[in-house]
Protein backbone atom coordinates (compact mmCIF):
# COMPACT_ATOMS: atom_id res chain seq x y z
CA UNK A 1 0.00 0.00 0.00
CA UNK A 2 2.82 2.31 0.87
CA UNK A 3 4.57 1.52 -2.39
CA UNK A 4 1.40 2.22 -4.35
CA UNK A 5 0.94 5.53 -2.55
CA UNK A 6 4.53 6.48 -3.26
CA UNK A 7 4.17 5.68 -6.93
CA UNK A 8 0.98 7.67 -7.28
CA UNK A 9 2.43 10.70 -5.51
CA UNK A 10 5.47 10.61 -7.76
CA UNK A 11 3.32 10.55 -10.86
CA UNK A 12 1.29 13.41 -9.46
CA UNK A 13 4.35 15.57 -8.92
CA UNK A 14 5.69 14.72 -12.38
CA UNK A 15 2.38 15.64 -13.98
CA UNK A 16 2.34 18.92 -12.13
CA UNK A 17 5.85 19.64 -13.33
CA UNK A 18 4.86 18.93 -16.92
CA UNK A 19 1.85 21.19 -16.56
CA UNK A 20 3.83 24.06 -15.07
CA UNK A 21 6.49 23.86 -17.77
CA UNK A 22 3.97 23.59 -20.58
CA UNK A 23 1.90 26.45 -19.20
CA UNK A 24 4.97 28.62 -18.74
CA UNK A 25 6.33 28.24 -22.25
CA UNK A 26 2.94 28.39 -23.87
CA UNK A 27 1.97 31.62 -22.14
CA UNK A 28 5.29 33.16 -23.04
CA UNK A 29 4.79 32.18 -26.65
CA UNK A 30 1.43 33.91 -26.83
CA UNK A 31 1.38 36.68 -29.38
CA UNK A 32 1.16 40.14 -27.93
CA UNK A 33 2.70 41.57 -24.82
CA UNK A 34 0.48 42.13 -21.79
CA UNK A 35 1.25 45.80 -21.82
CA UNK A 36 0.23 46.41 -25.39
CA UNK A 37 -3.38 47.31 -24.80
CA UNK A 38 -2.74 50.69 -23.31
CA UNK A 39 -1.63 53.52 -25.59
CA UNK A 40 1.94 53.47 -24.39
CA UNK A 41 4.94 54.47 -26.42
CA UNK A 42 7.72 52.09 -27.30
CA UNK A 43 10.02 53.30 -24.53
CA UNK A 44 7.43 52.97 -21.81
CA UNK A 45 6.56 49.50 -23.10
CA UNK A 46 10.21 48.49 -22.94
CA UNK A 47 10.77 49.79 -19.45
CA UNK A 48 7.61 48.11 -18.18
CA UNK A 49 8.76 44.84 -19.65
CA UNK A 50 12.12 45.31 -18.04
CA UNK A 51 10.60 45.94 -14.66
CA UNK A 52 8.55 42.79 -14.82
CA UNK A 53 11.53 40.84 -16.02
CA UNK A 54 10.06 40.02 -19.39
CA UNK A 55 13.14 41.01 -21.34
CA UNK A 56 15.39 38.41 -19.80
CA UNK A 57 16.07 35.16 -21.65
CA UNK A 58 13.34 32.54 -21.47
CA UNK A 59 15.30 29.98 -19.53
CA UNK A 60 16.22 32.49 -16.86
CA UNK A 61 12.63 33.54 -16.46
CA UNK A 62 11.71 29.87 -16.18
CA UNK A 63 14.23 29.19 -13.44
CA UNK A 64 13.16 32.26 -11.53
CA UNK A 65 9.54 31.23 -11.81
CA UNK A 66 10.17 27.70 -10.58
CA UNK A 67 12.18 29.05 -7.70
CA UNK A 68 9.41 31.37 -6.67
CA UNK A 69 6.85 28.62 -7.10
CA UNK A 70 8.57 26.43 -4.59
CA UNK A 71 8.52 29.27 -2.12
CA UNK A 72 4.81 29.65 -2.65
CA UNK A 73 5.12 32.91 -4.51
CA UNK A 74 3.04 32.91 -7.65
CA UNK A 75 3.94 36.41 -8.71
CA UNK A 76 2.03 39.59 -9.20
CA UNK A 77 -0.82 40.08 -11.62
CA UNK A 78 0.20 42.12 -14.64
CA UNK A 79 -3.12 43.69 -15.21
CA UNK A 80 -3.99 44.57 -11.65
CA UNK A 81 -0.88 46.22 -10.29
CA UNK A 82 -0.15 45.45 -6.69
CA UNK A 83 -2.42 42.43 -6.51
CA UNK A 84 -0.65 39.14 -6.10
CA UNK A 85 -1.90 36.04 -7.81
CA UNK A 86 -2.25 34.32 -4.47
CA UNK A 87 -4.61 37.05 -3.32
CA UNK A 88 -6.79 36.59 -6.38
CA UNK A 89 -6.91 32.88 -5.76
CA UNK A 90 -7.73 33.33 -2.11
CA UNK A 91 -10.58 35.65 -2.97
CA UNK A 92 -12.05 33.57 -5.76
CA UNK A 93 -11.47 30.07 -4.47
CA UNK A 94 -14.25 29.77 -1.86
CA UNK A 95 -17.02 30.47 -4.34
CA UNK A 96 -15.83 27.98 -6.89
CA UNK A 97 -15.27 25.42 -4.16
CA UNK A 98 -18.75 25.96 -2.76
CA UNK A 99 -20.40 25.53 -6.15
CA UNK A 100 -18.27 22.55 -7.05
CA UNK A 101 -18.75 20.86 -3.71
CA UNK A 102 -22.52 21.28 -3.83
CA UNK A 103 -22.61 20.06 -7.40
CA UNK A 104 -20.64 16.92 -6.59
CA UNK A 105 -22.82 16.22 -3.58
CA UNK A 106 -26.00 16.66 -5.58
CA UNK A 107 -24.64 14.54 -8.41
CA UNK A 108 -23.52 11.76 -6.07
CA UNK A 109 -26.81 11.60 -4.20
CA UNK A 110 -29.20 11.96 -7.11
CA UNK A 111 -27.08 9.96 -9.51
CA UNK A 112 -26.87 7.03 -7.13
CA UNK A 113 -30.57 7.12 -6.33
CA UNK A 114 -31.58 7.35 -9.98
CA UNK A 115 -29.18 4.60 -10.94
CA UNK A 116 -30.49 2.24 -8.28
CA UNK A 117 -34.05 3.06 -9.19
CA UNK A 118 -33.37 2.36 -12.84
CA UNK A 119 -31.69 -0.96 -12.15
CA UNK A 120 -34.20 -2.27 -9.67
CA UNK A 121 -37.43 -0.95 -11.08
CA UNK A 122 -39.87 -3.34 -12.67
CA UNK A 123 -41.64 -0.73 -14.77
CA UNK A 124 -40.32 -0.34 -18.27
CA UNK A 125 -41.39 3.29 -18.33
CA UNK A 126 -39.20 4.11 -15.36
CA UNK A 127 -36.23 2.27 -16.77
CA UNK A 128 -36.59 3.74 -20.22
CA UNK A 129 -37.26 7.20 -18.88
CA UNK A 130 -34.18 7.33 -16.68
CA UNK A 131 -32.03 5.83 -19.41
CA UNK A 132 -33.19 8.51 -21.81
CA UNK A 133 -32.53 11.03 -19.08
CA UNK A 134 -28.93 9.89 -18.77
CA UNK A 135 -28.41 10.17 -22.51
CA UNK A 136 -29.77 13.72 -22.48
CA UNK A 137 -27.76 14.58 -19.42
CA UNK A 138 -24.50 13.42 -20.90
CA UNK A 139 -25.28 14.95 -24.25
CA UNK A 140 -26.42 18.47 -23.53
CA UNK A 141 -23.45 20.71 -22.77
CA UNK A 142 -23.40 22.42 -19.37
CA UNK A 143 -23.30 25.91 -20.78
CA UNK A 144 -26.42 25.15 -22.80
CA UNK A 145 -28.17 23.95 -19.66
CA UNK A 146 -27.01 27.03 -17.80
CA UNK A 147 -28.37 29.31 -20.53
CA UNK A 148 -31.66 27.46 -20.76
CA UNK A 149 -32.15 27.46 -17.00
CA UNK A 150 -31.24 31.12 -16.86
CA UNK A 151 -33.70 31.86 -19.61
CA UNK A 152 -36.64 29.94 -18.23
CA UNK A 153 -36.28 30.47 -14.53
CA UNK A 154 -34.50 33.76 -14.47
CA UNK A 155 -35.88 35.75 -17.33
CA UNK A 156 -39.25 34.33 -18.23
CA UNK A 157 -40.60 33.08 -14.95
CA UNK A 158 -38.45 35.34 -12.81
CA UNK A 159 -38.41 32.72 -10.09
CA UNK A 160 -34.74 32.48 -9.30
CA UNK A 161 -31.90 34.99 -9.25
CA UNK A 162 -29.34 34.71 -11.98
CA UNK A 163 -26.40 36.79 -10.88
CA UNK A 164 -23.92 36.65 -8.07
CA UNK A 165 -24.06 34.60 -4.92
CA UNK A 166 -25.96 36.84 -2.55
CA UNK A 167 -28.26 34.31 -0.96
CA UNK A 168 -28.90 30.58 -0.89
CA UNK A 169 -31.36 30.73 -3.77
CA UNK A 170 -28.59 32.15 -5.96
CA UNK A 171 -26.85 28.79 -5.73
CA UNK A 172 -29.69 26.76 -7.20
CA UNK A 173 -29.31 27.45 -10.92
CA UNK A 174 -25.50 27.35 -11.12
CA UNK A 175 -25.29 24.16 -9.07
CA UNK A 176 -27.93 22.44 -11.20
CA UNK A 177 -26.11 23.46 -14.39
CA UNK A 178 -22.87 22.03 -13.08
CA UNK A 179 -24.41 18.90 -11.59
CA UNK A 180 -26.45 17.59 -14.52
CA UNK A 181 -23.61 15.94 -16.40
CA UNK A 182 -22.00 14.16 -13.41
CA UNK A 183 -25.46 13.07 -12.22
CA UNK A 184 -26.14 11.46 -15.58
CA UNK A 185 -22.75 9.76 -15.63
CA UNK A 186 -23.09 8.49 -12.08
CA UNK A 187 -26.63 7.29 -12.75
CA UNK A 188 -25.40 5.39 -15.78
CA UNK A 189 -22.50 3.88 -13.80
CA UNK A 190 -24.72 2.92 -10.89
CA UNK A 191 -27.32 1.35 -13.09
CA UNK A 192 -24.76 -0.84 -14.79
CA UNK A 193 -22.86 -1.95 -11.72
CA UNK A 194 -25.99 -2.32 -9.61
CA UNK A 195 -27.62 -4.53 -12.21
CA UNK A 196 -24.49 -6.67 -12.35
CA UNK A 197 -24.26 -6.97 -8.59
CA UNK A 198 -27.92 -7.88 -8.31
CA UNK A 199 -27.21 -11.10 -10.19
CA UNK A 200 -24.45 -12.16 -7.89
CA UNK A 201 -24.66 -15.03 -5.44
CA UNK A 202 -24.40 -13.08 -2.24
CA UNK A 203 -27.56 -11.21 -3.10
CA UNK A 204 -29.41 -14.48 -3.62
CA UNK A 205 -28.07 -15.64 -0.27
CA UNK A 206 -29.24 -12.47 1.46
CA UNK A 207 -32.68 -12.91 0.00
CA UNK A 208 -32.73 -16.54 1.06
CA UNK A 209 -31.76 -15.49 4.54
CA UNK A 210 -34.83 -13.33 4.56
CA UNK A 211 -33.15 -9.95 4.38
CA UNK A 212 -35.47 -7.20 3.18
CA UNK A 213 -34.55 -5.91 -0.31
CA UNK A 214 -33.94 -2.38 0.92
CA UNK A 215 -31.47 -3.49 3.53
CA UNK A 216 -29.73 -5.76 1.05
CA UNK A 217 -29.34 -2.87 -1.29
CA UNK A 218 -27.81 -0.63 1.31
CA UNK A 219 -25.52 -2.84 3.26
CA UNK A 220 -24.29 -5.17 0.58
CA UNK A 221 -24.75 -4.13 -2.98
CA UNK A 222 -24.03 -0.48 -2.55
CA UNK A 223 -20.65 -1.05 -0.99
CA UNK A 224 -19.47 -2.96 -4.03
CA UNK A 225 -21.30 -1.02 -6.67
CA UNK A 226 -20.09 2.31 -5.44
CA UNK A 227 -16.42 1.83 -6.24
CA UNK A 228 -16.61 2.87 -9.90
CA UNK A 229 -18.52 5.95 -8.77
CA UNK A 230 -15.77 6.81 -6.31
CA UNK A 231 -13.31 6.34 -9.13
CA UNK A 232 -15.26 8.82 -11.18
CA UNK A 233 -15.12 11.56 -8.54
CA UNK A 234 -11.58 12.41 -9.67
CA UNK A 235 -12.44 13.14 -13.30
CA UNK A 236 -15.68 14.71 -12.10
CA UNK A 237 -13.70 17.25 -10.10
CA UNK A 238 -11.71 18.15 -13.21
CA UNK A 239 -14.93 18.49 -15.15
CA UNK A 240 -16.53 20.70 -12.52
CA UNK A 241 -13.50 22.95 -12.44
CA UNK A 242 -13.55 23.50 -16.16
CA UNK A 243 -17.31 23.70 -16.08
CA UNK A 244 -17.01 26.54 -13.63
CA UNK A 245 -15.48 28.64 -16.45
CA UNK A 246 -18.78 28.94 -18.23
CA UNK A 247 -21.19 28.71 -15.35
CA UNK A 248 -19.43 31.48 -13.45
CA UNK A 249 -19.24 33.63 -16.57
CA UNK A 250 -22.91 33.14 -17.32
CA UNK A 251 -24.14 33.73 -13.80
CA UNK A 252 -21.56 36.42 -13.07
CA UNK A 253 -20.02 34.70 -10.09
CA UNK A 254 -16.56 36.00 -9.19
CA UNK A 255 -14.93 32.62 -8.83
CA UNK A 256 -11.79 31.00 -10.20
CA UNK A 257 -13.42 30.12 -13.50
CA UNK A 258 -14.33 33.65 -14.36
CA UNK A 259 -10.92 34.95 -13.26
CA UNK A 260 -9.29 32.42 -15.54
CA UNK A 261 -11.42 33.31 -18.56
CA UNK A 262 -10.81 37.02 -17.99
CA UNK A 263 -7.09 36.56 -17.52
CA UNK A 264 -6.90 34.79 -20.86
CA UNK A 265 -8.70 37.64 -22.54
CA UNK A 266 -6.37 40.13 -20.86
CA UNK A 267 -3.21 38.15 -21.63
CA UNK A 268 -2.31 38.39 -17.97
CA UNK A 269 0.59 35.92 -17.99
CA UNK A 270 1.20 35.50 -14.31
CA UNK A 271 -2.47 35.14 -13.50
CA UNK A 272 -2.98 32.54 -16.23
CA UNK A 273 0.05 30.64 -15.01
CA UNK A 274 -0.88 30.86 -11.38
CA UNK A 275 -4.46 29.78 -11.93
CA UNK A 276 -3.39 26.92 -14.19
CA UNK A 277 -0.92 25.69 -11.59
CA UNK A 278 -3.49 25.98 -8.84
CA UNK A 279 -6.16 24.16 -10.81
CA UNK A 280 -3.67 21.49 -11.77
CA UNK A 281 -2.78 20.95 -8.13
CA UNK A 282 -6.43 20.68 -7.15
CA UNK A 283 -7.30 18.20 -9.89
CA UNK A 284 -4.21 16.07 -9.40
CA UNK A 285 -4.72 16.16 -5.66
CA UNK A 286 -8.33 15.03 -5.82
CA UNK A 287 -7.45 12.31 -8.31
CA UNK A 288 -4.71 11.11 -6.00
CA UNK A 289 -7.02 11.02 -3.00
CA UNK A 290 -9.79 9.12 -4.74
CA UNK A 291 -7.28 6.72 -6.25
CA UNK A 292 -5.80 5.96 -2.87
CA UNK A 293 -9.24 5.60 -1.33
CA UNK A 294 -10.21 3.09 -4.01
CA UNK A 295 -6.99 1.18 -3.49
CA UNK A 296 -7.60 1.14 0.23
CA UNK A 297 -11.15 -0.11 -0.20
CA UNK A 298 -10.44 -2.74 -2.84
CA UNK A 299 -7.23 -4.76 -2.43
CA UNK A 300 -7.50 -6.05 -5.98
CA UNK A 301 -6.78 -2.60 -7.32
CA UNK A 302 -3.53 -2.46 -5.42
CA UNK A 303 -2.25 -5.63 -6.93
CA UNK A 304 -3.41 -4.86 -10.46
CA UNK A 305 -0.56 -3.67 -12.60
CA UNK A 306 -1.27 -0.40 -14.35
CA UNK B 1 1.07 -25.35 -46.10
CA UNK B 2 1.72 -23.24 -43.03
CA UNK B 3 -0.72 -20.68 -44.29
CA UNK B 4 -3.45 -23.25 -44.74
CA UNK B 5 -3.16 -24.62 -41.21
CA UNK B 6 -3.14 -21.08 -39.92
CA UNK B 7 -6.24 -20.09 -41.78
CA UNK B 8 -8.15 -23.17 -40.74
CA UNK B 9 -7.30 -22.60 -37.09
CA UNK B 10 -8.76 -19.13 -37.15
CA UNK B 11 -12.11 -20.18 -38.53
CA UNK B 12 -14.12 -19.18 -35.50
CA UNK B 13 -13.72 -22.37 -33.54
CA UNK B 14 -13.63 -20.55 -30.26
CA UNK B 15 -17.10 -19.16 -29.53
CA UNK B 16 -15.81 -15.75 -28.56
CA UNK B 17 -13.47 -15.48 -31.50
CA UNK B 18 -14.83 -13.15 -34.13
CA UNK B 19 -11.83 -13.22 -36.45
CA UNK B 20 -13.98 -14.97 -39.00
CA UNK B 21 -16.70 -12.42 -38.59
CA UNK B 22 -20.34 -13.16 -39.10
CA UNK B 23 -22.50 -12.75 -36.04
CA UNK B 24 -26.18 -11.92 -36.06
CA UNK B 25 -26.87 -8.26 -35.91
CA UNK B 26 -30.22 -7.57 -34.29
CA UNK B 27 -32.21 -4.42 -34.90
CA UNK B 28 -30.86 -1.70 -32.65
CA UNK B 29 -33.26 1.23 -32.16
CA UNK B 30 -30.61 3.50 -30.65
CA UNK B 31 -28.16 3.16 -33.47
CA UNK B 32 -30.97 3.54 -35.98
CA UNK B 33 -32.39 6.74 -34.49
CA UNK B 34 -29.00 8.24 -33.86
CA UNK B 35 -27.82 7.25 -37.30
CA UNK B 36 -30.77 8.84 -39.08
CA UNK B 37 -30.48 12.08 -37.11
CA UNK B 38 -26.77 12.27 -37.75
CA UNK B 39 -27.22 11.57 -41.46
CA UNK B 40 -29.79 14.35 -41.75
CA UNK B 41 -27.50 16.80 -39.97
CA UNK B 42 -24.51 15.88 -42.10
CA UNK B 43 -26.59 16.30 -45.25
CA UNK B 44 -27.79 19.72 -44.17
CA UNK B 45 -24.29 20.76 -43.12
CA UNK B 46 -22.92 19.85 -46.53
CA UNK B 47 -25.72 21.16 -48.69
CA UNK B 48 -27.05 24.31 -47.06
CA UNK B 49 -23.89 26.44 -47.26
CA UNK B 50 -23.54 25.43 -50.88
CA UNK B 51 -27.14 26.00 -51.90
CA UNK B 52 -28.00 29.00 -49.80
CA UNK B 53 -27.85 32.42 -51.43
CA UNK B 54 -26.44 33.94 -48.26
CA UNK B 55 -22.88 33.85 -47.04
CA UNK B 56 -22.04 33.44 -43.38
CA UNK B 57 -20.46 36.83 -43.11
CA UNK B 58 -22.37 39.29 -45.30
CA UNK B 59 -23.94 41.80 -43.02
CA UNK B 60 -27.14 43.52 -43.97
CA UNK B 61 -28.04 46.16 -41.43
CA UNK B 62 -31.55 46.59 -42.83
CA UNK B 63 -32.76 43.19 -41.78
CA UNK B 64 -31.19 43.01 -38.35
CA UNK B 65 -32.74 40.72 -35.81
CA UNK B 66 -35.47 39.52 -38.10
CA UNK B 67 -37.55 36.58 -37.06
CA UNK B 68 -37.97 33.40 -39.04
CA UNK B 69 -39.22 33.88 -42.55
CA UNK B 70 -39.20 31.97 -45.80
CA UNK B 71 -36.02 33.71 -46.87
CA UNK B 72 -34.29 33.42 -43.54
CA UNK B 73 -35.45 30.16 -42.00
CA UNK B 74 -33.82 30.91 -38.68
CA UNK B 75 -33.99 34.66 -38.92
CA UNK B 76 -31.09 37.06 -38.83
CA UNK B 77 -28.72 38.11 -36.10
CA UNK B 78 -27.83 41.55 -34.82
CA UNK B 79 -25.59 42.20 -37.83
CA UNK B 80 -28.18 41.07 -40.31
CA UNK B 81 -26.44 37.81 -41.12
CA UNK B 82 -28.59 34.83 -42.02
CA UNK B 83 -28.61 32.51 -39.03
CA UNK B 84 -29.67 29.40 -40.98
CA UNK B 85 -26.54 29.41 -43.09
CA UNK B 86 -24.33 30.24 -40.13
CA UNK B 87 -25.74 27.40 -38.10
CA UNK B 88 -24.87 24.87 -40.78
CA UNK B 89 -21.42 26.33 -41.29
CA UNK B 90 -20.95 25.89 -37.59
CA UNK B 91 -22.17 22.31 -37.82
CA UNK B 92 -19.53 21.68 -40.47
CA UNK B 93 -16.84 22.81 -38.08
CA UNK B 94 -18.22 20.67 -35.26
CA UNK B 95 -18.38 17.62 -37.51
CA UNK B 96 -14.85 18.24 -38.76
CA UNK B 97 -13.46 18.58 -35.26
CA UNK B 98 -15.43 15.58 -34.04
CA UNK B 99 -14.50 13.23 -36.86
CA UNK B 100 -10.92 14.47 -37.05
CA UNK B 101 -10.19 14.04 -33.38
CA UNK B 102 -11.87 10.63 -33.30
CA UNK B 103 -9.70 9.55 -36.20
CA UNK B 104 -6.39 10.81 -34.81
CA UNK B 105 -7.04 9.75 -31.24
CA UNK B 106 -8.28 6.43 -32.55
CA UNK B 107 -5.15 5.70 -34.55
CA UNK B 108 -2.74 6.87 -31.86
CA UNK B 109 -4.67 5.16 -29.08
CA UNK B 110 -4.86 1.82 -30.87
CA UNK B 111 -1.18 1.87 -31.80
CA UNK B 112 -0.01 2.90 -28.36
CA UNK B 113 -2.31 0.48 -26.54
CA UNK B 114 -1.44 -2.43 -28.82
CA UNK B 115 2.27 -1.97 -28.31
CA UNK B 116 1.96 -1.57 -24.57
CA UNK B 117 -0.46 -4.45 -24.19
CA UNK B 118 1.37 -6.89 -26.38
CA UNK B 119 4.89 -6.09 -25.24
CA UNK B 120 4.06 -6.21 -21.57
CA UNK B 121 6.30 -5.83 -18.54
CA UNK B 122 8.84 -3.02 -18.66
CA UNK B 123 7.73 -1.45 -21.94
CA UNK B 124 4.14 -1.58 -20.85
CA UNK B 125 4.90 -0.03 -17.47
CA UNK B 126 6.91 2.82 -18.96
CA UNK B 127 4.33 3.59 -21.60
CA UNK B 128 1.47 3.58 -19.17
CA UNK B 129 3.30 5.75 -16.67
CA UNK B 130 3.94 8.31 -19.40
CA UNK B 131 0.27 8.20 -20.32
CA UNK B 132 -0.67 8.69 -16.67
CA UNK B 133 1.49 11.79 -16.39
CA UNK B 134 -0.10 13.36 -19.45
CA UNK B 135 -3.55 12.29 -18.44
CA UNK B 136 -3.46 13.80 -14.97
CA UNK B 137 -4.04 17.28 -16.32
CA UNK B 138 -7.50 18.35 -17.44
CA UNK B 139 -7.40 18.38 -21.21
CA UNK B 140 -9.23 21.67 -21.39
CA UNK B 141 -6.22 23.44 -19.90
CA UNK B 142 -4.00 22.02 -22.64
CA UNK B 143 -6.43 23.03 -25.31
CA UNK B 144 -6.79 26.58 -24.05
CA UNK B 145 -3.05 27.10 -23.79
CA UNK B 146 -2.46 25.69 -27.26
CA UNK B 147 -5.26 27.76 -28.74
CA UNK B 148 -3.69 30.88 -27.29
CA UNK B 149 -0.34 30.20 -28.85
CA UNK B 150 -1.21 28.67 -32.19
CA UNK B 151 -4.18 30.85 -32.89
CA UNK B 152 -7.87 30.17 -33.08
CA UNK B 153 -8.34 27.71 -35.89
CA UNK B 154 -9.56 24.19 -36.38
CA UNK B 155 -6.03 22.83 -36.48
CA UNK B 156 -5.05 24.00 -33.04
CA UNK B 157 -8.31 22.77 -31.53
CA UNK B 158 -7.67 19.35 -33.04
CA UNK B 159 -4.14 19.36 -31.70
CA UNK B 160 -5.27 20.36 -28.24
CA UNK B 161 -7.99 17.72 -28.07
CA UNK B 162 -5.75 15.00 -29.42
CA UNK B 163 -2.94 15.60 -26.96
CA UNK B 164 -4.70 13.70 -24.25
CA UNK B 165 -7.72 12.28 -26.04
CA UNK B 166 -6.01 9.07 -27.04
CA UNK B 167 -5.07 7.96 -23.55
CA UNK B 168 -8.41 6.50 -22.55
CA UNK B 169 -8.59 4.47 -25.76
CA UNK B 170 -5.00 3.29 -25.35
CA UNK B 171 -5.84 1.99 -21.87
CA UNK B 172 -8.86 0.09 -23.17
CA UNK B 173 -6.95 -1.41 -26.10
CA UNK B 174 -4.12 -2.41 -23.80
CA UNK B 175 -6.55 -3.99 -21.37
CA UNK B 176 -8.31 -5.95 -24.06
CA UNK B 177 -5.07 -7.16 -25.62
CA UNK B 178 -3.71 -8.30 -22.31
CA UNK B 179 -6.95 -10.12 -21.69
CA UNK B 180 -6.90 -11.87 -25.04
CA UNK B 181 -3.18 -12.48 -25.35
CA UNK B 182 -3.23 -15.89 -23.69
CA UNK B 183 -6.40 -17.20 -25.26
CA UNK B 184 -6.25 -20.37 -27.30
CA UNK B 185 -6.68 -18.80 -30.68
CA UNK B 186 -3.85 -16.38 -30.09
CA UNK B 187 -1.54 -19.02 -28.67
CA UNK B 188 -2.36 -21.22 -31.62
CA UNK B 189 -1.53 -18.45 -34.03
CA UNK B 190 1.78 -17.85 -32.31
CA UNK B 191 2.59 -21.55 -32.45
CA UNK B 192 1.77 -21.62 -36.14
CA UNK B 193 4.45 -18.99 -36.57
CA UNK B 194 2.40 -15.87 -37.15
CA UNK B 195 4.26 -12.60 -36.73
CA UNK B 196 3.25 -9.97 -34.14
CA UNK B 197 1.66 -7.60 -36.59
CA UNK B 198 -0.42 -10.33 -38.14
CA UNK B 199 -1.61 -11.56 -34.78
CA UNK B 200 -2.62 -8.07 -33.78
CA UNK B 201 -4.29 -7.28 -37.03
CA UNK B 202 -6.17 -10.50 -37.64
CA UNK B 203 -6.92 -11.80 -34.18
CA UNK B 204 -6.47 -9.54 -31.20
CA UNK B 205 -7.80 -6.27 -32.56
CA UNK B 206 -10.92 -7.67 -34.26
CA UNK B 207 -11.84 -9.34 -30.99
CA UNK B 208 -11.17 -6.19 -29.05
CA UNK B 209 -13.28 -4.22 -31.50
CA UNK B 210 -16.36 -3.85 -29.31
CA UNK B 211 -15.16 -1.54 -26.52
CA UNK B 212 -12.74 0.15 -28.91
CA UNK B 213 -15.44 1.18 -31.35
CA UNK B 214 -17.68 2.35 -28.53
CA UNK B 215 -14.89 4.49 -27.13
CA UNK B 216 -14.02 6.03 -30.49
CA UNK B 217 -17.68 6.80 -31.09
CA UNK B 218 -17.94 8.61 -27.77
CA UNK B 219 -14.83 10.61 -28.55
CA UNK B 220 -16.76 12.48 -31.23
CA UNK B 221 -19.36 14.20 -29.03
CA UNK B 222 -16.66 14.93 -26.46
CA UNK B 223 -14.67 16.78 -29.11
CA UNK B 224 -17.74 18.59 -30.40
CA UNK B 225 -18.55 19.68 -26.87
CA UNK B 226 -15.00 20.93 -26.28
CA UNK B 227 -15.02 22.95 -29.47
CA UNK B 228 -18.41 24.51 -28.75
CA UNK B 229 -17.40 25.18 -25.15
CA UNK B 230 -14.19 26.95 -26.18
CA UNK B 231 -15.91 29.00 -28.84
CA UNK B 232 -18.55 29.97 -26.34
CA UNK B 233 -15.96 31.09 -23.80
CA UNK B 234 -14.20 33.05 -26.52
CA UNK B 235 -11.05 31.00 -26.85
CA UNK B 236 -12.16 28.97 -29.84
CA UNK B 237 -12.73 29.77 -33.47
CA UNK B 238 -12.65 33.49 -34.04
CA UNK B 239 -15.26 35.69 -35.66
CA UNK B 240 -16.58 35.97 -38.34
CA UNK B 241 -16.25 32.24 -38.82
CA UNK B 242 -19.37 30.79 -37.31
CA UNK B 243 -18.99 28.00 -34.82
CA UNK B 244 -22.07 26.81 -32.97
CA UNK B 245 -20.46 27.99 -29.76
CA UNK B 246 -19.83 31.52 -31.04
CA UNK B 247 -23.38 31.68 -32.37
CA UNK B 248 -24.71 30.88 -28.93
CA UNK B 249 -22.39 33.39 -27.31
CA UNK B 250 -23.38 36.11 -29.80
CA UNK B 251 -27.05 35.48 -29.21
CA UNK B 252 -26.63 35.49 -25.46
CA UNK B 253 -26.61 39.25 -25.20
CA UNK B 254 -29.94 39.32 -26.97
CA UNK B 255 -31.44 36.57 -24.89
CA UNK B 256 -34.16 38.63 -23.32
CA UNK B 257 -35.31 40.26 -26.53
CA UNK B 258 -34.63 37.77 -29.30
CA UNK B 259 -34.32 34.36 -27.58
CA UNK B 260 -34.83 32.45 -30.81
CA UNK B 261 -31.38 33.47 -32.03
CA UNK B 262 -29.94 31.47 -29.18
CA UNK B 263 -32.29 28.52 -29.51
CA UNK B 264 -31.52 27.53 -33.06
CA UNK B 265 -27.79 26.87 -32.63
CA UNK B 266 -28.48 25.30 -29.23
CA UNK B 267 -31.00 22.86 -30.67
CA UNK B 268 -28.76 21.89 -33.57
CA UNK B 269 -25.76 21.46 -31.28
CA UNK B 270 -27.75 19.28 -28.89
CA UNK B 271 -29.22 17.12 -31.63
CA UNK B 272 -25.74 16.68 -33.10
CA UNK B 273 -24.21 15.58 -29.80
CA UNK B 274 -27.21 13.47 -28.84
CA UNK B 275 -27.36 11.63 -32.15
CA UNK B 276 -23.77 10.48 -31.83
CA UNK B 277 -24.34 9.64 -28.16
CA UNK B 278 -27.32 7.51 -29.17
CA UNK B 279 -25.22 5.65 -31.70
CA UNK B 280 -22.56 5.12 -29.08
CA UNK B 281 -25.09 3.92 -26.50
CA UNK B 282 -26.56 1.53 -29.04
CA UNK B 283 -23.15 0.16 -29.95
CA UNK B 284 -22.29 -0.18 -26.27
CA UNK B 285 -25.46 -2.17 -25.68
CA UNK B 286 -24.78 -4.40 -28.67
CA UNK B 287 -21.23 -5.03 -27.56
CA UNK B 288 -22.39 -5.88 -24.05
CA UNK B 289 -25.13 -8.21 -25.28
CA UNK B 290 -22.69 -9.92 -27.58
CA UNK B 291 -20.27 -10.58 -24.77
CA UNK B 292 -22.96 -12.03 -22.57
CA UNK B 293 -24.63 -14.09 -25.26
Amino acid sequence: MLKYTGKRILIGILSLFVLVTAAFFLTRLMPGSPFQSGNVSEDVLKSMEEEYGLDRPMTEQYRLYLGNLLKGDLGVSFKKPGVTVVEVIRRAWPMTAALGGLAILTAAVFGTLLGIWQASSGKKAVRGGIFLGTILGTGIPNFVIALLLMFFFGVKLKLLPIAGLAGPQNYILPVISLAVYPTAVIARLMQNTFREEMQKDYVVLAKAKGLKPGRTALTHILKNAWIPVLNYIGPAAAFLLTGSFVVESIFTIPGLGREFVNSIGNRDYTLIMGLTVFMGIVVIGINLLTDLMCAWLDPRVRRACR
Amino acid sequence: MKKAIYQRRSRGVCPTDVSAGGYQRKRNPYVLTGGILLAVLILLAILVPVLSPYSYETQNVEIQNAGSSLQHLFGTDKFGRDIFVRVWYGTRISLLVGAGSALFCGVIGILYGSIAGYAGQKTDMLMMRLADVIDAIPSLLYVILIMLVLGANVGSILLGICISGWIDLARIVRGEIMRLKEREFCVAARMAGAGTVRILRKHLLPNAAGPVIVNITFQIPKAIFTEAFLSFVGVGIAAPVASLGTLIQDARSQMQVYPSQMFYPIVVLCILILSVNLIGAGLERASRLEEEG
